[in-house]
């Protein structure tokens, strides 16, 4: 059914959806190096994306070009940041989720189980409703895979990165299996010794007011975020259900409507139209809240966990570097391999003002981009939240009119 | 609640004139209220003013306009219970025009004699009633037309423990004549209802009147009241109840027949009713049940009567369907209730949330942007609580009243069916009897033609009586859907456009909320 005098809301490749990556990287965009997924397909059980680079930079063999990737091989890469131990200091960009088809594509399976129980309007009505909902996660998931490849790109030291380009240029398949299961063992039995070691990390109070302060706040920050994500999350979700009652008033109300033509019969014709078009308002209001909001807190959840993990890191250098100290107390003391320790305690004191460094203007940086992103979203937020809500107004005010007139 | 908000007067001429009450009925304790608008307009509006500093006693029959943002809970909690007699809006379109030249003819125009919700949460603005009230003023002003007025109101639990009980103060407004008094109030408790019901069913289901359903029994809702849980389930279960008491009245006062009846007469006005009996066994829909089940089995005949009966057969079956739909659609919009209270939930707590985070966030403009967003969302809490308590009282409420009343119209059918059998069977009873009477005559025994020629006048006689019964439930069958198509057509545009416009207003408030919230965004930086 087509709204007339409705606009059909933002489009989902929209500028306006492309929030988290034009507000958390540079605002001007780089001309030496532009990322962007310029295409995407979906397969049985996964995305190809096609990643599309623009780069006058001397690095790579054409100006243009692209390639397609998949979302392991987005997950090696971030890995590979993580890995690496020079990008110790800085906020490693946090690697997009992987693209989550199941519950929509359980939604069809069951829909195209009940068919014979409901009648052919509904059933392509729901169809076409479930098949919208399929291509909105859709393009989230491109967008979340593009922000990350756009972090990257505008990260002045790990834009350079030899993986990120052979990522970006190498067009054959990176042949990056997915961890196996022993793998898969080792990372949780790294990241169980990691959690407990950040606690003790955590636990060592920090010289630097600026950090000490960094840390509590991001501590706090990060698991308001986690909760306020799942409350909005779950709110959302109930609004989408609300939605679709509706909807189902509409078609029942239809029924009705056409049973005969008497008075009260066009009525319901009537109010079954109305509905039909707030009930697509009300859609596209969770659909808008679930982009601007919850992706939003989505979003700074993982970004604060990466920032929590560079603080980890920092601290964890800290301590190697009071440690190194002692030891190399100890070998004075005793006058044994005291160039050893000299040379052990060097690096760790590089390796841990290196980081600070870097760390310090991360967090700021981070900061920064928080700020400008959630300002972003919460004034589109409410600018669309209006636009729905006057809409609704409108469709409701003339329907009541012509009712009332009708009588 | 006492402080909501004051009353302009309505533009309406006259309306603003408080008549001292001349004659008051005894158990209307509350002297000096003005219950009625002086001048001969007979149709109800009321306007009152402010009332609402709680010195002067409910205005049952006023109708006010009451600030939607104050006191959106469901459970408007006063001294009386459940009940908040300040906020009532009881007969804005509850009069009913009758003309007493022919009782029996369909009744005219009535206004929405329907669902009254008296609740807090949604009062039609003033100035939207008005007009229909002025239109109505001048459609009947050339009618003889008297009116009366209905109202449920005060539940009040009395006793305790498993013997306690709900007793509503049932009170009437009317210039009939068949009354004693013009205004007068009466304790009624549900069995009462129910008793009602089934003194008008064993009296006129037999004639064809289409006699309105009470609401259900309900053990489960009746049990937390009288155990006394004070939550919000049990005060929602009240003020439910109430409601569908209230549309029951009204739908029965409407009916031109069962006006008439005694019964309703003195379920109205007498003081003391005796204790209805059986009904403890025999609820609205179990007495409706008996009449189904019994005529089941007639109606699963394919019989056709006659070329006038496709009329009838048509109108059942449209019925049926309708019934159909109309239960299809009370589960839908049930669905939706149970979402929006999810939503509400889910909005006060994410309200919550974003609180705690705009707490932690250290950049001040940041912080404060978050904090309200914060209240935007509680704010929308209250309104989500609003709209699910209009999605149910003025929506879901309307379908099951109807799915009930089609039972019922379902029951009337039936009877006709019934009357029709009963007029067959006398006929080929009769033609037995002519039988037997020809043999007799053949065979040549005058003691037992004498018997014989005896019961065939008899027959003869029964077999007229049956068909000028089944003529008349016919003729009456008819009338009665008609006058039900009629009000049903009314009661779901009134009540329809009633939700729409309570939709509406929330989307106003929607828009204020984020008109306000949109410079704070922008603020930020």
């Amino acid at each position: 059914m087509m709204q007339e005098g409705l606009d059909d809301g933002p489009d989902f490749l929209s500028e306006e959806d492309r929030g988290p990556r034009a507000v958390n990287v540079d605002l001007q965009t780089d001309a030496t190096l532009q990322v962007d997924i310029s295409d995407a397909l979906s397969e049985r059980d996964k995305v190809k994306f096609t990643v599309h680079t623009k780069s006058t930079l001397p690095n790579f063999k054409q100006n243009e070009f692209s390639v397609v990737r998949q979302h392991e091989e987005f997950i090696w890469l971030h890995d590979s940041f993580v890995e690496n131990e020079e990008y110790a200091g800085y906020i490693i960009p946090p690697a997009p989720p992987r693209p989550d088809f199941d519950a929509s594509r359980e939604k069809l399976q069951k829909l195209g189980e009940g068919e014979g129980s409901m009648t052919k309007e509904e059933f392509t009505k729901m169809k076409q409703e479930l098949e919208a909902e399929y291509l909105a996660i859709f393009k989230k998931t491109v967008a979340m895979h593009e922000v990350f490849l756009c972090r990257v790109a505008a990260h002045p030291v790990l834009r350079k990165d030899m993986n990120f380009h052979v990522f970006l240029e190498y067009n054959q398949d990176l042949s990056v299996r997915g961890k196996n299961k022993r793998e898969k063992m080792e990372d949780f039995f790294k990241n169980v010794v990691k959690s407990a070691d950040g606690v003790l990390v955590a636990g060592v109070k920090d010289v630097d007011d600026f950090f000490e302060h960094e840390k509590t706040f991001l501590l706090e920050y990060h698991n308001r975020v986690k909760d306020a994500s799942s409350k909005s999350d779950r709110m959302i979700r109930s609004h989408k259900s609300a939605a679709d009652d509706i909807n189902r008033i509409a078609s029942t109300l239809y029924t009705l409507g056409t049973q005969d033509s008497t008075d009260v019969c066009k009525f319901f014709l009537k109010v079954s139209e109305l509905f039909e078009k707030t009930r697509k308002i009300e859609a596209r209001v969770a659909a808008d809240e679930d982009l601007k909001l919850a992706d939003l807190l989505k979003y700074y959840l993982r970004e604060s966990q990466a920032a929590k993990d560079l603080l980890y890191r920092r601290g964890r250098a800290l301590v190697d570097y009071e440690n190194a100290n002692k030891a190399l107390d100890k070998a004075r003391a005793k006058n044994k391999d005291v160039l050893q320790a000299e040379t052990s305690q060097q690096v760790c004191c590089q390796k841990f003002e290196k980081i600070s460094e870097s760390a310090k203007q991360e967090l700021i940086d981070f900061k920064t981009r928080r700020v400008a992103a959630f300002r972003k979203n919460l004034v589109e937020l409410a600018e669309l939240e209006l636009k729905h809500a006057k809409g609704n107004l409108q469709l409701l005010q003339s329907c009541v009119g012509v009712l009332k007139g009708d009588t | 609640m006492a402080a909501s908000s004051p009353r302009n007067p309505p533009p309406l001429p006259g309306a603003d004139n408080q008549d001292p009450l001349s004659e008051m009925a005894d158990e209307d304790s509350d002297e000096g209220e003005d219950i009625f608008v002086g001048n001969s307009n007979p149709v109800a509006e009321s306007f009152q003013t402010d009332t609402a500093n709680g010195e002067e006693p409910a205005d049952l029959f006023s109708e006010e306009e009451i600030s939607t943002t104050v006191n959106s809970s469901i459970t408007t909690t006063k001294s009386n219970g459940v009940h908040s007699d300040n906020e009532n809006d009881l007969f804005a379109e509850a009069s009913v025009e009758l003309s007493m030249e022919n009782p029996s003819t369909i009744a005219r125009e009535n206004p929405t004699t329907t669902a009254k919700t008296s609740g807090a949460e949604f009062t039609p603005s003033r100035t939207q009633t008005q007009p229909k009230s002025i239109e109505q003023l001048e459609e009947d002003k050339d009618e003889d037309s008297f009116d009366m007025d209905v109202a449920v109101t005060n539940p009040e639990k009395i006793g305790d423990g498993m013997n306690a009980y709900i007793a509503y103060k049932v009170s009437t407004r009317t210039t009939l004549p068949m009354f004693k008094n013009r205004t007068f109030s009466v304790w009624r408790r549900f069995s009462d209802f129910l008793g009602l019901y089934e003194k008008l069913s064993v009296k006129h289901s037999l004639n064809g009147c289409i006699i309105p359903p009470p609401p259900e029994k309900s053990i489960v809702g009746m049990t937390k009241v009288k155990v006394g849980k004070e939550d919000s389930s049990s005060a929602d279960f009240v003020e439910t109840r109430r409601a569908a008491l209230e549309r029951y009245l009204q739908r029965v006062v409407c009916h031109p027949s069962l006006l008439q009846d005694p019964d309703v007469r003195e379920f109205l006005e007498r003081d003391e009713l005796p204790r209805a009996v059986g009904t403890h066994t025999l609820s609205g829909a179990g007495f409706l049940k008996m009449i189904n089940r019994a005529s089941d089995a007639v109606s699963k005949m394919t019989v056709k009567i006659s070329d006038s009966d496709a009329w009838f057969d048509n109108k059942l079956q449209e019925v049926e369907s309708e019934e159909l739909q109309l239960r299809k659609l009370h589960a839908v919009v049930e669905s939706l209730v149970n979402h929006r209270k999810e939503l509400c939930g889910n909005t006060a707590v994410f309200a919550k949330s974003m609180a705690m985070l705009g707490n932690s966030e250290d950049n001040t403009a940041l912080s404060r942007a978050l904090s309200q967003l914060a209240e935007v969302e509680d704010k929308m809490e209250t309104l989500h609580q609003e709209q699910a308590a209009s999605d149910f009282f003025i929506l879901a409420e309307l379908l099951a009243d109807y799915i009930r009343l089609l039972g019922a119209v379902r029951g009337c059918f039936e009877q006709r069916m019934k009357t029709w059998q009963r007029w067959q069977e006398a006929q080929s009873t009769l033609q037995k009897k002519r039988e037997v009477e020809a043999k007799l005559l053949w065979a040549n025994k005058p003691d037992k033609l004498q018997q014989a020629k005896e019961e065939i006048t008899e027959w003869e006689g029964k077999v007229t009586q049956y068909e000028r019964d089944f003529d008349r439930i016919s003729v009456t069958v008819r009338k009665e859907f008609l006058r039900f198509e009629k009000e049903k057509s009314k009661d779901f545009k009134s009540q329809i456009v009633k939700y729409l416009e309570s939709l509406l207003q929330s989307q106003q408030r929607l828009v204020k909320f984020w008109e306000a919230f949109l410079p704070e965004a922008k603020a930020i930086g």
